[in-house]
């Protein structure tokens, strides 16, 4: 019998030798004449095991990991045996790190065949596409909003109220566009459902797309991505000979085609409206809104531009209803949202789950603390724009408005762990430098403000006149937040000033007065 | 890598930006497009892309020197692009960087003196929590340790 092997093609998987370890197994099977078919999986994402192989029994998946090339004529060995082997994880739906999650969005991420549109189905693809065909654009906006769902790329608006504002303009044409821009350090959930599960991405899009009214999406992927760039290139062209993307949907009258187009190493263009000037084949310069690009977005005319997490999160909320979707998280924030820890952790990778897990669980318990085995010192949540909290706020609830109260965010869910040897002043003084890099250059606020920040943080660094320096930047931070155009300049002050609230010591001595007073 | 890119023809230029000068906003997927096949984006090329899309000689320069991709020269045969972001950093790669750097013998951002070797800073290859990471000529590695960054540098060098 032909024994089913997955080897993800994920690029976490394949960065530490997932292409050696596939083409270690046919060399091996070719040469004792084993019989075996290698499925080139997404990832499950639970990263340090990878490359994680899985095989295909009666009893479910079983799997392996994290498995070298070397280790494969032995892995061979005990799947045509008894299927003992040291690197064996067990069951992989029982592994407790994937059990405890609830994986909507990223059910089948690293589960099916990632160009496969059939398998897609067999797991319970299309079934949302297929009921919102059979709904009216109000009833699909009605589930849209009811869900819950608000944009995952960071801002967390309501999905639902962007969708209705483009399904009310008129205009001769109306765009949908992914923003698969995923520059902050630390996330990574885009490029994983991209690379392991494309087909819900199109789908999502698809959805939008006959909701609003639109006949064609763009979604525009970073340079630095080049296999999710294959994969949903891959995907788009098996949904078009499948009669997913195209004219006459599911042989209804409707009408949706997809484009890919890629970045080119601007991490601004991560912001929406700069998006849109990259599409159009411009500097990605920050626009003024109003107009809102649900108004005027893509070539002047009505757009929804959603991120990657959000049009993936869409075929749940249509197949099995608002509620469902809904009946997951806490306060405003509904649904189920991708975590991604990343940095220094040992159990680093993907875990979706419910909102309200509190910080502290997350990295120590989810993610086992650090792999240097040093102690926690700080975490950055939610990319280079996002605060750095210390141990003492790991209660926190993982929830937009919980972080927000304590000056906070969750950007696109990414949380990266710092141990002790971190010196927070350098961290600071990055985001800073990041900013000054990777500005428009539109507004003065960020385009100065980042260059002057780089220089009053250096002369914080070399101890001259401390107290006076920190207040210009506390000063240059306010104006930068306050007066910025867009989420570049107006964040870069949160890593800059919770590095500078919660890990004073690091700034510098403290001032004398303060000093003699202790 | 650099090897194997055509040298710039006026020909194959224009070839290559008819073939997408009809798609909508077409300036960077032109400007992609020449890159792949010369490695860079040729100076003569500026114009003729101007010329194609009805933009400003000045408009496709903006766009051409606001995206850090685009070159305006050959990079070495060799490009080692070392993640540099926060996540990255966390996990030890300024150490793996000024490793990098001292064995090249050039910063981040230069070419080594024999063109063999571009040594680039990259700002989040996704690779997060199997970091820190690098790309040689597109291809990924992980988990980068003192004995692996050797490698990788030793196989740019070759």
């Amino acid at each position: 019998m032909t024994m089913r092997i997955y080897v993800p093609r994920d690029a976490a998987a394949v960065a530490v030798g997932a292409d050696e370890v596939a083409l270690a197994f046919a060399q091996a099977a070719a040469a004792r004449g084993a019989a075996i078919e290698i499925v080139r999986n997404g990832s499950r994402g639970l990263c340090w095991l990878e490359p994680m192989v899985e095989l295909s029994t009666a009893q479910g998946r079983i799997a392996f990991g994290p498995v070298t090339p070397a280790d494969v004529p032995s892995l061979l060995d005990a799947m045509t045996g008894n299927g003992q082997h040291a690197l064996r994880l067990g069951v992989t739906d029982e592994i407790p790190w994937l059990k405890r999650q609830t994986r909507l969005t990223f059910a089948r991420c690293g589960v099916v065949d990632p160009r496969s549109v059939d398998d897609y189905c067999a797991h319970g693809g299309y079934k949302g596409l297929e009921r919102a065909l059979t709904l009216t654009s109000a009833q699909i906006l009605a589930d849209v909003t009811t869900s819950g769902l608000r944009g995952r790329g960071g801002a967390g608006f309501p999905t639902g109220i962007k969708w209705k504002t483009v399904a009310q303009a008129s205009a001769d044409r109306k765009y949908i566009v992914c923003n698969a821009d995923e520059g902050d350090s630390g996330t990574f959930a885009d490029r994983m459902i991209m690379e392991g599960d494309p087909f819900v991405v199109i789908e999502g899009m698809t959805i939008a797309g006959i909701t609003v009214g639109a006949t064609k999406g763009y979604i525009y992927i970073r340079s630095e991505y080049p296999h999710a760039v294959e994969a949903m290139n891959a995907a788009i062209v098996a949904a078009r000979r499948t009669g997913f993307l195209g004219k006459r949907i599911g042989g209804t009258k409707h009408e949706f085609d997809l484009e890919v187009r890629v970045g080119a190493g601007a991490y601004v263009c991560g912001e929406e409206t700069s998006l849109l000037e990259s599409l159009e084949g411009r500097r990605g310069i920050v626009r003024a809104k109003p107009p809102l690009p649900a108004h005027k977005g893509l070539f002047g005319r009505p757009s929804v531009i959603n991120n990657v997490l959000s049009f993936a999160a869409i075929p749940f909320i249509l197949d099995n209803g608002a509620k469902a979707y809904a009946d997951f998280g806490m306060g405003r924030s509904r649904g189920t949202m991708p975590i991604q820890l990343a940095g220094n952790i040992r159990y680093g990778g993907l875990f979706e789950t419910a909102f309200g897990v509190t910080l502290g669980d997350l990295v120590d318990e989810i993610g086992g603390g650090t792999f240097t085995g040093r102690e926690v010192r700080a975490v950055q949540i939610g990319g280079p724009l996002g605060a750095y909290f210390p141990r003492a706020l790991f209660d926190t609830p993982f929830d937009y408005e919980a972080l927000a109260a304590r000056d906070g965010l969750i950007g696109h869910g990414g949380i990266v762990v710092f141990d002790d040897t971190v010196d927070m002043v350098k961290q600071a003084r990055f985001a800073m430098e990041f900013c000054a890099v990777e500005s428009c250059g539109k507004c003065t606020p960020c385009r100065i403000g980042s260059t002057r920040g780089v220089e009053t943080i250096n002369k914080i660094i070399n101890g001259e006149r401390v107290t006076e320096n920190l207040a210009v930047i506390e000063d240059l931070c306010n104006t930068m937040k306050f007066g910025s155009l867009c989420a570049l300049g107006g964040f870069t002050p949160y890593p800059v000033m919770s590095a500078l609230k919660h890990f004073r010591e690091d700034f510098g001595p403290a001032p004398a007065r303060l000093q003699a007073a202790e | 890598m650099t090897v194997g890119y055509e040298p710039w023809d006026t020909a194959r230029g224009t070839e290559i930006i008819a073939e997408h000068a009809g798609l909508e906003g077409a300036t960077l997927v032109i400007l992609h497009a020449l890159q792949e096949a010369f490695g860079y984006v040729p100076e003569p090329a500026i114009p003729m892309v101007a010329e194609a899309l009805n933009l400003s000689r000045a408009e496709v320069h903006g766009v051409f020197t606001f995206y850090h991709d685009f070159r305006k020269q050959p990079a070495g045969r060799h490009v080692l692009k070392l993640c540099r972001a926060e996540a990255c950093q966390a996990a030890g790669g300024d150490r793996i960087a000024a490793r990098a750097e001292a064995k090249l013998g050039v910063s981040l951002g230069n070419t080594t003196a024999d063109e063999r070797v571009t040594l680039e800073p990259i700002y989040c290859l996704g690779l997060c929590a199997t970091a820190p990471s690098a790309m040689l000529d597109g291809r990924l590695v992980g988990r980068l340790d003192e004995a692996r960054i050797d490698a990788l540098v030793a196989e740019a060098q070759r």
